[in-house]
């Protein structure tokens, strides 16, 4: 048996076949391997094709979201997100057809049918979405044609989502499946069409911790109304509207380009990325939507906007700089544009990131993530635990930020922790959010208990 | 008492689940044995959200791989993955035992596990690392019924002939680590040795110092559950255990071990009834300690009565669980109105029968359930105090029934893992938490509804 995990500076990976994908950073680098099947027996922080779907619907808020497979995956999903509704909570519940033994022997399309015609007869919901799992999946269930029946029978849009988790262990194969999903709501139906208005289209945004209903009151003051976002606090009657918008802006690149693409190629509705993480990125993104209307009056609001929002968090900001600077940070998240936003605000604190990886990033985003770093820094694409400790260590990190799973190891390695994951609670947005990371930062890096933590560690680390 | 019959889900759909997945259940089993690491055989996100619900309830790091199956292998096969996930895991975390679970997918496909576990072991030598495979696709069963399967298959796996000695088996269902804790506190109090499985009460709530280990110390050894038929005895807290998966009960066949099922030591009787037989069998009589702290908790209880009386209790979660909260809380003068599981289970109505005799109200009794069933039957039973796991969070936000947080997953309140109600100190704990919250919600309230109740209402 080999050595386990070799404890010497550099980018091993403790399993071989993981050594392609961690590199480091500085520019010109060999190309990271990526967006690859997770390997075997790597314990990947990675989760799956349902996942994916279920997270970028789940906000949907008026919508039933019906699992059909077996009790777990309905289970762990069930009001995982911390997206917030101004209406309608039905998308808190979670549903299962629960399947049984039974229904995977004899084919579970007769109780999906029955599940599907008692939440019509509970709720009446305008629209169903249908997830298969890996057991529909493999037994063919043919949810396709189950929902065009009861649609028909019901008059309501009952949604299939192709979401079989072992397609892939990739969520953003589940991201596609949604999309489709969400395209098949809004393309307009026996002929209608859609008017087109002035206002805009929030893609890829899921509106935690009340995000979407910050960055609509900045749009407001600048004049621009937000038409749906996707799908943060939407309901299927206004994401139905999503073709009368003048312009997509995007946010969730990985779960959402398709989807932007594909409203252009549509409904000729161009689109442009955004990124509300970081004052910097808020201001940026802020000014390039004005710069689409290209009117004097929206220009000068948003100039005023966000010369009166720097100037009030500026100082507040500082103060967290003062604290942070020379601090070593550690990235593990999701997606890279989330990376990326968060490399850039916490060098905005004075910090030095070390570690950067992400579950689902593509070779040119980690190209950009690279660039942001310099050669002593680790990035790493797919991480697991055994990795994620080992460079902790060796990079002797003082905070990261990251999902729940990375939470309890960097807790246990006496390192401060900043979530940045979909089941978080506070805005982390906009400017207000800007000041909220930075005071979340600050008081995890630089809280007291890692002083009474350090007195009791053996001083062998690494 | 009335209407004990289960009443089952009449409906077709699960809506807001009161049970986690089959193989959940075994992963915390594997939790409990020394040096030892799982494999969930399936897809990536399986194993994924596994350790998403652990690591939320036990706020320590749970690492479970996957063999990561997909749609290449729902065709050929996943034996290649399996043994690369075997030969991955070896590497890096160096364990002794491998526990590999199976999930709904890899069942569905008709993996033959021994087969493939069997070849594996062929090609790759002597490794010195067990491999138990059990199956757990959660379409026929809840993580009670994988955490029961998973222990009686390491003990079937290791179990051999062993000379009598004077250890003791104890087998516990899935209670807390901090109760894991207070059962072997008491045992030793009673100076009685013994085998506990599986004793996950470090290995999945440890403390921090020292070097950080990828497999926590602690758990049960392999060579103690090897001579586990050698013991004079099992007690076993599996009063709701199904035959087929009760590790005791297959002891008792295959070694002759006597078996004695007990409820779990949660309130008074019941945990008289495990000191009375450890008394027995050690031939000591109650310890001081133990002794002071059965009239701590009689003190309490006296103090408390009045206060529980008022409480009207729905009690959701395990079979085993639910059936130790429904005697304390009955104990105490507050019977359930409602009893829940997202569980089946064939034992758990005819237990209640006896503990719920005297009391006039009618029970209402849930199997296989889900929370929208729970809440309709809370609702019209009028229901005041909920006693459960984190996913009776709606009764509080949609009803405001407080919920006393006990059981698994707790997700959205820090320390599951040490929620102690075993035991004569953990049933005070729990009866203290009980009243508590029955009179934080009485003192929100109590003055606005009187005056509404008894003042003249002016025109």
């Amino acid at each position: 048996m080999e050595e386990c995990c070799v404890q010497k500076a550099g980018l091993d990976a403790c399993i071989s076949e993981r050594q392609n994908s961690i590199s480091s950073g500085g520019k010109n680098k060999t190309a990271i391997h990526c967006a690859d099947d997770s390997l075997a027996g790597s314990v990947s922080q990675r989760a799956c094709v349902f996942c994916g779907a279920r997270v970028v619907l789940n906000p949907v808020t008026d919508a039933v979201h019906l699992v059909h497979g077996p009790i777990g995956c309905a289970t762990y999903t069930w009001d995982i997100r911390g997206s917030l509704s101004s209406g309608s909570e039905m998308y808190r519940n979670s549903f299962s057809s629960d399947m049984k033994e039974h229904d995977v022997v004899f084919g579970g399309e007769k109780k999906l049918v029955a599940c599907i015609d008692e939440i019509v007869e509970k709720y009446h919901p305008p629209a169903i979405f249908v997830y298969a799992t890996c057991v529909s999946g493999m037994i063919g269930d043919d949810i396709i044609a189950v929902s065009k029946a009861a649609s028909s029978r019901h008059s309501i849009e009952v949604i299939p989502v192709e979401s079989s988790g072992f397609i892939s262990g990739n969520k953003v194969v589940g991201y596609r499946a949604a999309a489709v999903a969400l395209m098949k709501l809004i393309i307009p139906k026996n002929g209608e069409t859609v008017q087109k208005t002035r206002k805009l289209n929030f893609l890829g945004e899921y509106n935690l911790g009340g995000e979407t209903w910050l960055i609509q009151r900045y749009l407001a003051e600048m004049g621009i109304e937000i038409n749906v976002a996707f799908t943060g606090d939407s309901t299927v009657a206004a994401l139905k509207q999503a073709p009368g918008a003048c312009l997509n802006i995007v946010q969730c690149t990985g779960s959402m380009h398709w989807v932007a693409a594909n409203l252009e190629k549509e409904f000729e509705t161009p689109f442009m990325s955004v990124n509300f993480f970081g004052a910097e990125n808020t201001a940026d993104s802020l000014r390039r939507i004005a710069a689409f209307y290209d009117d004097p009056e929206i220009y000068r609001c948003t100039e005023a906007l966000i010369a009166r929002e720097m100037d009030r968090i500026r100082p507040i900001i500082q103060r967290y700089r003062k604290k942070l600077t020379g601090k070593r940070a550690a990235i593990y998240v999701g997606g890279a544009y989330k990376a990326v936003a968060i490399i850039r605000q916490l060098k905005e604190l004075g910090m030095e990131i070390v570690l950067t990886g992400t579950q689902t990033g593509k070779k040119e985003e980690y190209d950009d993530i690279s660039g942001m770093l310099d050669e002593n820094a680790v990035v790493i694409d797919d991480a697991n635990p055994a990795e994620l400790e080992k460079f902790l260590l060796e990079k002797r990190v003082d905070v990261m930020a990251g999902g729940v799973k990375e939470r309890a190891l960097a807790f246990k390695l006496g390192i401060g922790f900043v979530d940045h994951n979909h089941d978080r609670k506070e805005c982390l947005a906009g400017f207000d959010g800007a000041v909220t990371f930075a005071h979340e930062v600050y008081v995890t890096t630089c809280s007291p208990v890692w002083k009474q933590l350090k007195r009791t560690l053996a001083p062998e680390v690494c | 008492m009335d209407g004990t019959k289960p009443a089952g889900r009449a409906r077709q759909v699960n809506e807001n689940q009161c049970q986690m997945c089959m193989p959940l259940g075994g992963v915390i089993a594997f939790k409990g044995i020394e040096n030892s690491m799982v494999i969930s055989h399936g897809s990536q996100g399986c194993s994924t959200y596994m350790r998403l619900a652990n690591v939320e309830h036990f706020n320590e790091p749970v690492d479970i791989a996957s063999s990561g199956l997909n749609e290449k292998q729902t065709i050929y096969g996943g034996e290649a993955n399996l043994k690369k996930a075997l030969d991955n895991v070896t590497r890096v975390y160096a364990p002794t035992v491998i526990g590999v679970l199976t999930t709904c997918l890899a069942e569905t496909m008709g993996e033959d596990l021994d087969r493939i576990i069997q070849d594996y072991t062929k090609e790759r030598g002597a490794t010195g690392i067990e491999i138990i495979p059990v199956p757990t696709p959660s379409y026929s069963g809840s993580h009670t019924e994988g955490f029961w399967a998973a222990t009686k298959a390491i003990m079937a796996h290791y179990t051999r002939h062993s000379d009598h000695h004077r250890r003791i088996n104890v087998i516990i269902p899935h209670i807390s680590p901090a109760d894991i804790r207070e059962i072997k506190r008491i045992l030793s109090l009673m100076g009685l040795d013994y085998t506990l499985l599986p004793d996950y009460s470090m290995t999945l709530d440890r403390p921090y110092g020292g070097t950080y280990q990828k497999i926590p110390l602690g758990g049960t050894k392999p060579e103690d559950i090897a001579a586990m038929s050698g013991a004079p005895l099992t007690i076993q807290f599996g009063e709701t255990c199904p035959d087929e998966l009760s590790p005791g009960l297959w002891l008792q066949r295959e070694y002759g071990v006597p078996l004695v099922n007990l409820p779990l030591p949660i309130g008074l009787e019941a945990t008289d009834r495990f000191l009375e037989i450890l008394q027995k069998i050690s031939g000591h009589s109650l310890p001081e300690l133990l002794t002071t702290e059965r009239g701590w908790l009689l003190d309490a209880m006296a103090d408390s009565h009045k206060y529980n009386a008022e409480g009207r209790p729905v009690i959701y979660g395990e079979p085993e669980i639910v059936y130790a909260l429904s005697r304390i809380c009955t104990e105490n003068g507050a019977p359930p109105l409602v009893i829940a599981s997202g569980t089946k289970n064939s034992r758990l109505a005819e237990l209640l029968v006896p503990v719920l005799a005297d009391i006039e109200d009618k029970l209402v009794l849930l199997e296989e359930t889900d929370f929208a069933t729970i809440d309709v039957a809370a609702a019209l039973a009028g229901v005041n105090i909920a006693v459960g796991h984190s996913g009776g969070k709606f009764l509080t936000e949609r009803r405001g029934i407080p919920v006393v947080r006990v059981g698994f997953p707790i997700h959205d309140r820090t320390g599951g893992q040490r929620i102690l109600s075993v035991g004569y100190a953990g049933t005070l704990a729990f009866l203290d938490r009980f009243t508590n919250t029955l009179l934080e919600a009485k003192y929100a309230s109590y003055r606005t509804q009187i005056k509404e109740k008894m003042m003249i209402r002016s025109c």
